[in-house]
């Protein structure tokens, strides 16, 4: 089976709507067929990979904790914009630090985190072969 | 050019799958061929057969029926999202133990696999959706 590049691109916030929760549902089933796999949180995406989210007001299932096993799932490329995050007065720091483990380098534990501006985000559109925009 | 098909909001609520509708006729019309079409998140909502809209307006299900039956369209409604929303076939019904079940003629129940294998074998992925 021939290897793409996928984006899921991440636009809404994780609560609210259910986009962002059947987003990553696809996310980890898309991870056994072996593709290309990159992350874009953009707008209130951002807020989807938010520290310390706690839905026990509203009376939703906090799904927060499962962005934390992507990495064991090989997917390590997770791109934040910037101009998302500065709208929304939050830095990296607020974000859930998202980890994964490079094999090459005895495991070592790598952020699985960058943070783009706008155009380095349209580049990884761009050279992407299938977005999936949720 | 082969085409995915990605419908992710319900019938009437929003004008995405009659949109997609639309474009998959032009698209055949243009001589393209559609891979697959996969409902998700409300979207699964189109493939019930017991949507009665007034008569004036547009039946969204049955239209995709004809248009799957006309063209030998695969129409996938994603098993997760289904299970949360209600759509149910004879395999689901009998797993789930329901006392019926009610996916429209042409739509098939699977997993979201069938997505990706969309995404891998299509030309283009084109997702309806906000």
């Amino acid at each position: 089976m021939a290897t793409k590049k996928f984006m899921y691109v991440n636009r809404k916030a994780p609560y609210g709507t259910i986009y962002a929760w059947e987003s990553l549902e696809v996310i980890l089933i898309g991870a056994a067929f072996e593709q290309d796999v990159a992350l874009a949180f953009i707008d209130d995406g951002v807020y989807q990979i938010a520290k310390g989210q706690d839905t026990t007001e509203v009376g939703i299932k906090n799904f927060s904790p499962t962005y934390s096993a992507l990495g064991d799932y090989d997917i390590n490329k997770i791109y934040v914009e910037k101009e998302s995050l500065e709208a929304r007065g939050l830095t990296v720091d607020d974000l859930m630090p998202l980890k994964w483990e490079d094999e090459d380098e005895d495991w070592a534990e790598k952020d699985s985190i960058k943070v783009v501006n706008a155009d380095e985000m349209k580049a990884l559109l761009d050279e992407s072969d299938v977005l999936l925009n949720f | 050019m082969k085409l995915g098909i990605q419908i992710n909001e319900g019938p009437y609520n929003h004008e995405a799958s009659v949109t997609a509708l639309n474009y998959c006729k032009a698209a055949i019309e243009a001589g393209h061929e559609i891979f697959r079409v996969f409902f998700y998140h409300d979207g699964v909502n189109n493939g019930t057969r017991y949507s009665t809209p007034p008569q004036d307006d547009i039946n969204i299900a049955n239209s995709w029926s004809a248009l799957a039956k006309e063209h030998n369209l695969d129409l996938v409604v994603c098993v997760a999202a289904a299970q949360r929303r209600g759509i149910v076939d004879e395999g689901e019904q009998e797993r789930n133990g329901k006392d019926g079940n009610n996916i429209a003629d042409g739509f098939r129940i699977s997993g979201l696999g069938q997505l990706i294998e969309a995404g891998i074998e299509s030309d283009r992925l084109v997702v309806f959706g906000d």
